[in-house]
């Protein structure tokens, strides 16, 4: 008997361990959501489809929910009723089915929607703080001009009352040479003009071909802050070669229409929220006419919902022809998918808060200095990747203690042929 | 030491240009500076120096302050899904000319095909390709190209030319002329064309014509077809005038199965024996362990002496001693099994014979394989001849030309190009205007290769398929859709195509995979058969020693291993600057001739200038009794028979062909296809001919004496038995040279009881103690790479696979003349031997690339550091930083550095910038600069450049292996070269993984045999070559005292 208890004990505790263990590796609901719904859904809005926030307790049971995700086209065939009320409002627009996502995913997405909460303005705090330290230097510039004009007024003084006393006392006063004459001045002023034209030359030559801060206008005004900021859409859905190739890749427009097909007009949202859509230039932009245009260039008719077709069928698009803010010289080799793959560097580390551009411009120098900074300080995976287990002095070192990280320089990433073939 | 004199060229042999001089002018030119002893009284003195950097500073100001200007990133409208811009697309496919076959992959970017590979899966050519094959992408972005159907000279449309064509077929006999077609859809598309208009025939014609083999082995065996042939399964090889690695039918095929006999070791010392009989000098005759030269109509009686001596062992009689020593050697190896005899006479009678051996031999069902025949070459001479007569006789109606040109290539071109005015319905398929295209009513343009849907069965029972990289550039339309647009059939060829392979894969799953994998095979190894032989040799035999023997120089025309058979090769700039591997000239034809001819009297001794140096060659007049006449510079060529010529095809074309093609008096060659006999049966490439001196002179663009090592010896050859006695003979060499400082220099002893054997750790020694500079400990990776001279044939495919890769730039042959040849990997050429001696000459390959020096002297003397060493063992070089100095060059000791004199690639950006030669200009072409890769730096004017050992690749191999979490694996990076190479030569990988192939052979299966060039300098290369055997009992330093033919060797 005691046996027997003393088994279901056990049992019941290795049951309550198993249980324990989903609850442990949790699935993290916002990542889910960023990679998978982000694209179409909002928390708090409507866009492609409804928005997220609290939409569980409007499903006729959890069941219907799970049975909607995995397979929504499905359930509207089925002429579920529901289904097809929500089908209908989003123009019959079919949800992609996620058969991938168990239902312990699914929860996970809804309480972190549901939890959800409107992002609250950052203050220009950082800002205000670069301001004072800039003020601060314009403040000691002009003391030390004061000073300066002090000692040269203390100087000449100085001069004058001697030649006075000498004067008085009968000693004979050196001929006084203007300083625009004085060979010593001539000297110093032509040696540091000289030095500051070099310096000028040079820094104006480095600087060549640089483009920092470059923020042309493009053909559409296209505001990465309402995209990747407000509506939170992952980078690399629109930029899908980031992780395959050299080139992030600008999406083609019918990468756009996957969601523009919906959504034909930009409210900007209201209240504390609204963002209205400006150029650097003060100008206000109307958000719908700049999605029209992209329809123009879509090829997309919104009055019929549909693309407008040759007569082979195919659809009557035109690429944007946007203009490259980032600009790398032709003898400068950039792999975008070693970098945001393999390094998993954080697309703002070089472009900077582009999601709270509207228009982009140039976030960094993209100069050689810059490129070798980052190399020489930035850590590699070493010990997360197995591909540099080759290394084994390295990993030595690791070990013993000796040496406490492994930078890009350390495998290489200052030499010649990284980036230049 | 070797033990054998090598020389490059004459005036090296002869010292009448003492080498120095030519190393010292690796820079030819002038440097454009005023060396006067006074500054003042120079030509541009002190005051215009001032001027022109006060002016070239404020231009550099004026251009800096210019505003950048504004680029476009335009994406797709509509991405196609399998592309991602930035990442290569591979499609299988198969490269098709005429009969010359490769299977292929075809490399895309951005939907733009920019390098061919060869295709691993296939058995035919295994992954091998050769030059033209590697050239073949530049063919697409040809700017020669015709860009619509014509008629009458002006441009037409598909439609206007279909109803002419279906009107004017009519009721007179027509006939459809190609070259040997290797399609199996084509065929049956031509069928059906045929079947529609009963009153056409289908003829194959080809420029360069193998008819007299199929006819013999109808004759022999009864089928009118070719035999596969197993190089990797013959122990002894005798080649009668085939060049069978450079230019006869499969070389591709053929290379990489001889290479397999080619491998040796220490430990396994088997080695297949190569006999060579021929009149010129080909590559084939180069790989050779036994060589001897004959007259080409002497062939056929070499052939009999051979088979009387293999068949009643009766001894060989002929003039030349070493001829008859030969075939008396020849006979008993090929006895001994396993033997092959190929010949590549286009006599039927000879080939009787050579099948008549190769029966006695008992060479069919083991070398010779008749159960999977192959389809390489189905034209017969005398079906085209009598096309001509009846043409002639204004008995034809329709003429449709595909593939071929023979008012260019026919020995007759005079008497075709007359009987086709006679022709009322004439139509060409050509790609260019071409000489015939030209005379045709319409031209409907065929795609490229690479903008075709297509297939091939090289063998039985072996298909291979092709599909289009790109989408046609221009208005062109497939032959097939041609024909079936006149037959009106119901679909169009690609879906004919789709469904006939449908139907053969069986399924879609079946079809896609055939589709990846570019080839059809049957499982398992080739099936292999012999046949009944039932020829009359003795009537042959008879027949061949009745012919008259001829007096007086007789010309070969013969094959480059670059230009072919001419077609579009001949405006193929990667090709006409490839050298040629034996002489190591480009971009002309010329006379080839032996030396002791050249000097001889009856040419006043002085024929040449007798040296490469100078580039001014005499010119001669040629002349046949047909009255054929050329007028040809001339190419002293050691090897050659003292009484032959040889003129090579594919030069001396039309204007319209293309500008690198066009030929006048001035430039581009000339056609030497007329020089070419009938005789009844078969098209022979040889003739009698008479030679005149006459007083002009013509520049060739010869690169061998390039550069020089300074009389250093750079290669180490052994005889066989030399290396079975003692397998460490090269490390004994070694050891000599670098033993005494691989130990630290103040440590006396030991030095003098060491044993002078290199061992790793000699090697390891030597690296540390050889120099003063500290000793840099690599880490993870270090790049090397092993080229084995057994294996090279001198092809030249790794030279034009590296150009298309790198990006590496023509200069044209005005630029050539002046040293400035870009190649990032050249090909060397070395003689041994008498000069007047043809039959003694050996001659070895040795590829020469950027050694990447671990120590290297390049390096040390750059003033900007844009030169340096990588920590995986590269010699790196940004282009961006070099100043142009030329140090780094001076000081290579290999004289692999090349620098850009011109802006090759993108001078028209400014109007009137463009350097202009005639020959080369389309390379700067919006059309031809789509072939450029874009991975790698187009090169400006005034850097640097050379060997990389294509680092774009190996940082995309190492990309990928980050991306998947695991250690390069090795053999998953190939450089250009290797991947080109049809022999295997060269190995490349990463010397630090001790699993890796390169670290194997360098410390355990080579050992014995691996060199480093010019390693007593303490360079540190990381390229090592490995000696070549030679499987001769001739030079073999041991036996010095014993022949008189030694001395000339040692």
């Amino acid at each position: 008997m005691f046996r027997i208890c003393s088994r279901s004990i056990f049992s019941f505790f290795i049951v309550l361990l198993l249980c324990n263990v989903p609850a442990t590796a949790a699935p993290d609901g916002k990542a889910l959501f960023m990679s998978n719904c982000a694209s179409c859904h909002n928390p708090l809005k409507d866009a492609t489809g409804p928005a997220l926030q609290n939409i569980d307790k409007t499903f006729p049971d959890k069941e219907w929910g799970y049975k909607w995700v995995h397979n929504s086209s499905a359930l509207v065939a089925a002429g579920d009723p529901t289904a097809v009320a929500i089908f209908t409002k989003f123009n019959k627009t079919q949800m992609t089915a996620f058969p991938q996502l168990s239902n312990d995913d699914i929860d996970a997405i809804l309480k972190y929607v549901d939890e959800f909460k409107a992002p609250v303005a950052v203050a220009a705090a950082p800002a205000a703080g670069g301001e004072e330290t800039e003020s601060n230097g314009w403040i000691y510039t002009v003391i030390t001009l004061a000073l300066l004009l002090l000692v040269i007024i203390l100087w000449r003084s100085n001069q004058g009352l001697k030649r006075i006393a000498n004067e008085k006392e009968g000693i004979p006063n050196e001929k006084e040479i203007p300083l625009y004459r004085s060979k010593l001045v001539i000297a110093i002023v032509a040696i540091l003009l000289f030095i500051m034209a070099g310096y000028w030359l040079t820094n104006g030559a480095v600087g060549e071909g640089r483009q920092q801060n470059y923020q042309p206008l493009q053909p559409i005004y296209y505001s990465h802050k309402v995209h990747a900021g407000i509506n939170q859409i992952n980078c690399l859905y629109c930029h899908a070669g980031a992780e395959k190739s050299r080139q992030a890749m600008i999406p083609s427009s019918n990468v756009c229409m996957n969601c523009h097909k919906q959504i034909n007009s930009y409210s900007g949202g209201e209240g504390a929220e609204a963002h209205i859509l400006k150029t650097a230039e003060g100008k206000l932009i109307n958000g719908t006419e700049q999605i029209q245009m992209l329809y123009k260039y879509a090829g997309w008719d919104p009055a019929k919902k549909d693309y407008i077709r040759d007569a082979k069928g195919n659809i009557m698009a035109t690429p944007i022809q946007w203009v490259k803010i980032h600009n790398l010289p032709d003898h400068v080799y950039f792999n975008h998918s070693q970098h945001v793959k393999v390094g998993q560097i954080q697309c703002q580390r070089c472009h900077g808060p582009i999601q709270e551009m509207d228009e982009v411009y140039q976030f960094a120098p993209l100069s050689m200095g810059w490129c070798i900074n980052c190399h020489r300080q930035t850590e590699v995976k070493f010990t997360e990747n197995n591909y540099y287990s080759v290394f084994e002095k390295y990993h030595d070192e690791l070990k013993s203690g000796k040496r406490d990280k492994v930078t890009e320089a350390d495998m290489g990433g200052l030499e010649c042929q990284k980036c230049h073939y | 030491m070797s033990q054998k004199q090598y020389w490059s060229g004459l005036e090296d042999l002869n010292k009448i240009n003492n080498p120095t001089d030519v190393a010292g002018d690796e820079f030819k030119e002038e440097l454009p500076f005023d060396l006067s002893d006074s500054l003042f009284s120079a030509t541009t003195p002190r005051r215009d120096f001032l001027k022109f950097m006060g002016f070239s500073t404020l231009a550099a100001t004026l251009v800096a302050s210019c505003e950048m200007p504004v680029r476009k990133a335009i994406p797709y409208a509509i991405k196609p899904e399998d592309i991602t811009p930035g990442v290569p697309n591979y499609y299988a496919s198969t490269f098709a000319d005429g009969g010359d076959y490769c299977a292929v992959v075809v490399k895309t970017r951005d939907g733009r095909p920019i390098k061919i590979e060869g295709n691993d899966l296939s058995s035919v050519t295994k992954g091998g390709t050769s030059a033209r094959v590697q050239a073949s992408v530049l063919n697409l972005y040809d700017k020669a190209r015709i860009r619509h159907p014509y008629t009458d000279g002006v441009e037409a449309t598909f439609d206007s030319i279909d109803k002419a064509i279906k009107d004017g077929i009519g009721t007179k006999p027509g006939y459809l002329v190609t070259a040997s077609l290797l399609s199996p859809t084509v065929k049956e598309i031509i069928a059906q064309f045929l079947a529609r208009y009963t009153t056409v025939k289908h003829i194959v014609y080809d420029a360069v014509s193998y008819s007299g083999m199929l006819q013999a082995n109808e004759a022999c065996y009864g089928k009118k077809t070719l035999p596969t042939y197993h190089f990797d399964k013959a122990k002894t090889i005798v080649s009668l005038d085939a060049d069978f690695l450079g230019t006869w039918l499969s070389p591709i095929e053929f290379a990489k199965g001889y290479s397999k006999g080619r491998k040796i070791s220490a430990k396994e010392l088997k080695l297949s024996k190569h006999y060579q009989v021929e009149a010129t000098h080909t590559i084939s005759g180069g790989a050779a362990d036994f060589r001897a030269t004959c007259r080409p109509s002497e062939t056929g009686k070499v052939a009999v002496a051979l088979y009387n001596m293999v068949a009643n062992g009766t001894q060989p009689s002929l003039a030349s001693k070493h001829l008859n020593d030969l075939i008396t050697n020849a006979a008993a190896d090929l006895k001994a099994g396993n033997g092959l005899v190929v010949c590549g006479s286009n006599d039927v009678n000879i080939q009787i014979i050579v099948n008549a051996i190769n029966d006695k031999i008992g060479a069919n069902g083991v070398t010779i394989n008749w159960a999977t025949t192959s389809n390489y070459k189905q034209g017969i001479d005398k079906d085209f001849a009598t096309l001509v007569a009846s043409m002639d006789a204004g008995e034809v109606g329709s003429l449709f030309l595909h593939g071929v040109n023979p008012v260019y290539d026919y020995y007759d071109n005079k008497k075709f190009t007359a009987a086709l005015a006679k022709v009322p319905l004439t139509v060409s398929f050509a790609d260019r205007m071409d000489e015939t295209a030209q005379k045709c009513k319409h031209i409907v343009p065929d795609h490229n290769y690479l903008e075709s849907w297509g297939d091939a069965e090289p063998k039985a029972n072996y298909f291979s398929l092709m599909q289009p990289g790109i989408a046609p550039l221009f208005k062109t339309r497939s032959l097939a859709d041609s024909l079936i647009s006149w037959t009106g059939g119901p679909q169009s060829y690609a879906d004919f195509w789709k469904e006939y392979w449908m139907k053969k894969t069986g399924s879609q799953e079946a079809f896609d995979k055939a589709l990846q994998d570019g080839v059809i095979e049957p499982a398992g190894e080739m099936p292999n058969g012999g046949a009944a032989f039932a020829g009359n040799a003795a009537d042959a035999a008879g027949k061949i020693q009745a012919e008259p023997e001829v007096k007086g120089f007789e010309v070969v025309v013969y094959q480059k291993i670059a230009i072919g058979h001419g077609g579009a090769w001949s405006n193929n700039p990667w090709l006409l600057e490839m050298p040629d591997p034996i002489t190591r000239a480009t971009w002309d034809n010329y006379v080839c001739m032996s030396p002791m001819r050249a000097k001889s009297k009856e040419f006043d001794a002085e024929l040449t200038g007798f040296t490469e140096v100078d580039a001014k060659k005499r010119v001669v007049i040629v002349k046949s009794a047909n009255g054929t006449e050329v007028k040809l510079p001339v190419i002293v060529v050691p090897g050659m028979h003292n009484d032959v010529i040889a003129i090579a095809t594919g030069y001396g074309r039309d204007k319209k062909v293309g500008l690198a093609a066009a030929s006048d008096d001035t430039k581009g060659g000339k056609n030497a296809y007329p020089f070419r006999t009938f005789n009844g049966t078969n098209i022979l490439n040889h003739n009698a001919v008479t030679v005149t001196k006459t007083e002009e002179k013509y520049e060739v663009a010869v690169t061998q004496t390039h550069n020089s090592y300074e009389a250093r010896p750079v290669i180490h050859e052994y005889t066989l038995a030399e290396f079975a006695k003692d397998s460490k003979v090269l490390l004994k060499e070694r050891g000599e040279e670098i033993a005494e400082f691989a130990v630290e220099p103040w440590i006396e002893e030991g030095k003098e009881s060491k044993e002078k054997i290199v061992d790793t750790a000699t090697e390891e020694g030597y690296r540390a103690n050889g120099t003063l500079y500290p000793n840099y400990p690599y880490e993870g990776i270090k790049w090397g790479m092993s080229i084995d001279l057994n294996s090279c044939t001198g092809c030249g495919a790794c030279v034009v696979g590296c150009m298309a890769e790198n990006n590496v730039s023509v200069v044209g042959k005005d630029h050539v003349l002046k040293n400035h040849e870009m190649h990032w990997i050249r090909i060397d050429r070395y003689f041994s031997g008498m000069v007047d001696n043809p039959d003694s000459i050996q001659t070895i390959f040795q590829p020469m690339l950027c050694q990447h020096c671990d120590n290297a002297p390049c390096e040390n003397v750059c003033p900007v550091s844009a030169t340096n060493h990588s920590s995986e063992g590269l010699n790196q070089m940004a282009y961006n930083r070099c100043i142009g100095t030329k140090y780094c060059a001076n000081n290579c000791p290999y004289k692999v550095r090349h620098f850009n004199w011109m802006d090759w690639n993108g001078a028209d950006c400014f109007d009137g910038n463009l350097y202009e030669d005639g020959r080369r200009d389309d390379m700067n072409d919006d059309l031809t600069r789509m072939v450029l890769n874009p991975d790698v730096t187009v090169r400006s004017r005034g850097v640097m450049e050379k060997c990389s050992f294509c680092v774009q690749r190996l940082q995309e191999s190492k990309l990928a292996a980050k991306k998947e979490g695991h250690p390069l694996r090795d053999g998953a990076v190939k450089t250009a070269c290797q991947q080109a190479c049809p022999s295997d030569a060269i190995l490349f990988g990463n010397v630090k993984d001790k699993e890796s192939n390169i670290f194997k052979l360098r410390r355990q299966e080579q050992m014995e045999r691996t060199f480093y060039v010019l390693e007593h300098i303490h360079t540190l290369p990381n390229v090592n070559y490995l000696a070549r055997i030679r499987n001769t009992n001739e030079i073999d330093a041991k036996d010095e005292a014993k022949n008189e033919f030694l001395k000339y060797h040692i």
